[in-house]
């Protein structure tokens, strides 16, 4: 394990019991009644999903950035998150939430049919331009048949749904999402983390990889599994929750020797840490409804990238 | 072992083109822009799926080869010196060490020591400098122990001390009985510096023999569409156009 990663687990240790405890009720175990019963059934799951959807996705964006070596990458430029995203507005279109598994199921279903048109279209050549492109077709594509869903949704109840839904959230989770999410995210990192050495040879380009013995479409399955996983998994119990993957590993990379292989694990710690504690503020603010994470993540995300361009342009002027 | 290409064929790119090389020796490609040098050392590093035609490393075909097998074997070290991430002078060159699946401390700072870049060990790939960037590219090649390094013009974009300093390094690399092929643009460097040259035209062999005959100014008047003579002074060649 590496400083970064013992960083992180550290301040993981630290802010999980705090987040436990805050809420707009604040929790003292030994005074508040049925204390163990909110912890247990209400803020627990909530947390741990927090922890499993935030790793999934900085795990997605350290391997994304290594990949396209490009520190500006997300993991929605793969249209992963978007083709999940639709699966769920789908089933919300046609009212398909009788059974609480129906969501999520869809959304994984369309997280999968994004992985497969992805590795259809660039798996066969493996180049990265022509996989990035591909990304971000499939990711417009997803995104107007969700605005074709919300434009033509039944009624305004259900467009109501779709656009809450978008933006992400963990209000109302419970461990039926945790059992669902983990052992997928859980599996996609483990494969982000196989692609480790394939990602640090890449940094010399990739015909230096190639002849270093590294098999080009082989990473590229791998990454595309274990983001589709990963990526795939988090939507689809929470929603869509922009920034983390794209911020995650900028934190976490001046803490490491700056190898793609070495940030993956550090990033799922920081981006466990990130979606945990924006949680936390979210359930904390004192406002009528709560803010959806989703929109808290994006209010922090936009001016942090804006700060990260600026301080690019800086470093190139 | 020898590295041996025959009737070799790129989908527009090279035309039938057989040759041996030999370990122990610097060979250089030269040819005008667009000729297939390029082409022709990716395909003999492994790199580029072949039209026709077989290359083999020994008794074993390339293409049969397992890529780790074949990445112990021959080193490829191309003409863009790309490092995408700011890692530290070593692990670049532990790259090297990633068909052998180790990192043995030993050989990356034999590595460094060669190229004379140990004491950029634990600086960062992003400040070095050109010339310092091809040398620690350079022995990240080595680091891996290759029976070949193929190198892609590789003095491109380097001075003229730091392109005679890094043929030295080659030079001593061929000594301990690498096979060093090169694509040279300079076709003095060529001349001075192989102990073999491969011309190639318009994808197909012009000439493959020692410098002095494979360069001769009849054939760079030939292929290149220049009028040239040699010069000589103290053993070495200096071209001059006419």
């Amino acid at each position: 394990m590496n400083r970064a990663a013992l960083v992180m687990a550290a301040l993981l240790a630290i802010a999980l019991p705090l987040s436990l405890l805050a809420g707009r009720v604040w929790i003292d175990p030994a005074t508040t009644p049925n204390a163990a019963l909110i912890l247990g059934e209400l803020r627990l799951p909530r947390a741990v999903l927090a922890l499993v959807v935030g790793a999934g996705l900085g795990s997605a964006g350290a391997a994304m950035q290594g990949y396209l070596r490009n520190p500006l990458a997300d993991p929605g430029l793969f249209g992963i998150a978007p083709g999940a995203a639709l699966g769920a507005v789908t089933a919300l279109f046609f009212g398909f939430t009788a059974s609480a598994w129906l969501l999520p199921l869809f959304a994984l279903v369309g997280a999968g049919g994004a992985m497969a048109l992805l590795a259809l279209i660039a798996g066969r050549t493996g180049g990265v331009a022509l996989f990035t492109l591909a990304g971000l077709m499939v990711a417009s594509l997803a995104g107007a048949l969700t605005a074709l869903a919300i434009s033509m949704a039944p009624n305004a109840f259900a467009m109501s749904e779709i656009v809450l839904w978008l933006n992400g959230a963990l209000t109302d989770r419970s461990w039926r999402e945790v059992w669902l999410a983990a052992p997928m995210v859980l599996l996609g990192m483990v494969l982000l983390i196989r692609a480790g050495s394939g990602l640090d040879a890449l940094t010399l380009g990739e015909p230096v990889a190639r002849s270093l013995g590294v098999d080009t479409n082989r990473l590229l399955s791998l990454l595309i599994l274990g983001i589709g996983l990963t990526v795939g998994a988090g939507v689809a119990v929470a929603g869509i929750i922009g920034f983390v993957g794209l911020i995650v590993p900028h934190l976490v990379r001046p803490l490491t020797d700056r190898r793609p292989s070495q940030l993956i694990v550090p990033s799922a710690l920081a981006g466990a840490l990130l979606v945990l504690v924006a949680d936390s503020i979210v359930r904390i603010l004192p406002l009528v409804t709560e803010l959806r994470l989703g929109i808290a993540l994006s209010l922090l995300g936009a001016p942090f990238f804006l700060w990260l361009l600026l301080r690019m342009r800086k470093g190139l002027a | 072992m020898m590295l041996e290409a025959r009737d070799l064929v790129l989908e527009r790119r090279l035309a039938h083109a057989s040759l041996s090389l030999r370990p122990g020796e610097i060979t250089a490609i030269c040819g005008p822009n667009g000729a297939g040098k390029s082409s022709l050392l990716e395909a003999l590093a492994g790199l580029l799926e072949v039209e026709s035609g077989t290359i083999r490393l020994g008794d074993k075909e390339l293409a049969s080869c397992q890529p780790r097998e074949r990445a112990q074997a021959i080193g490829y070290l191309p003409q863009e010196h790309t490092v995408s991430w700011d890692v530290p002078v070593r692990r670049l060159v532990e790259l090297g060490r990633m068909p052998h699946g180790d990192r043995r401390r030993e050989l990356v700072d034999a590595a460094l020591k060669a190229l004379d870049v140990e004491h950029l060990a634990d600086r960062r790939a992003q400040s070095l400098s050109g010339g310092e960037t091809a040398r620690v590219l350079l022995a990240r090649v080595l680091a891996g122990e290759p029976q070949w390094i193929l190198a892609d013009e590789p003095l491109a974009a380097l001075d003229l001390g730091h392109q005679l300093a890094l043929l030295k390094h080659l030079r001593r690399a061929a000594d301990s009985g690498i096979g060093v092929v090169l694509v040279l643009h300079d076709l003095a460097h060529a001349m001075n510096h192989a102990d073999r040259v491969i011309v190639l035209d318009q994808g197909a062999l012009a000439a493959d023999d020692a410098p002095q005959r494979a360069l001769s100014a009849e054939v760079v008047e030939r292929v290149w569409h220049t009028r040239v003579e040699w010069m000589e002074r103290g053993g070495r060649m200096a071209l001059l156009p006419l």
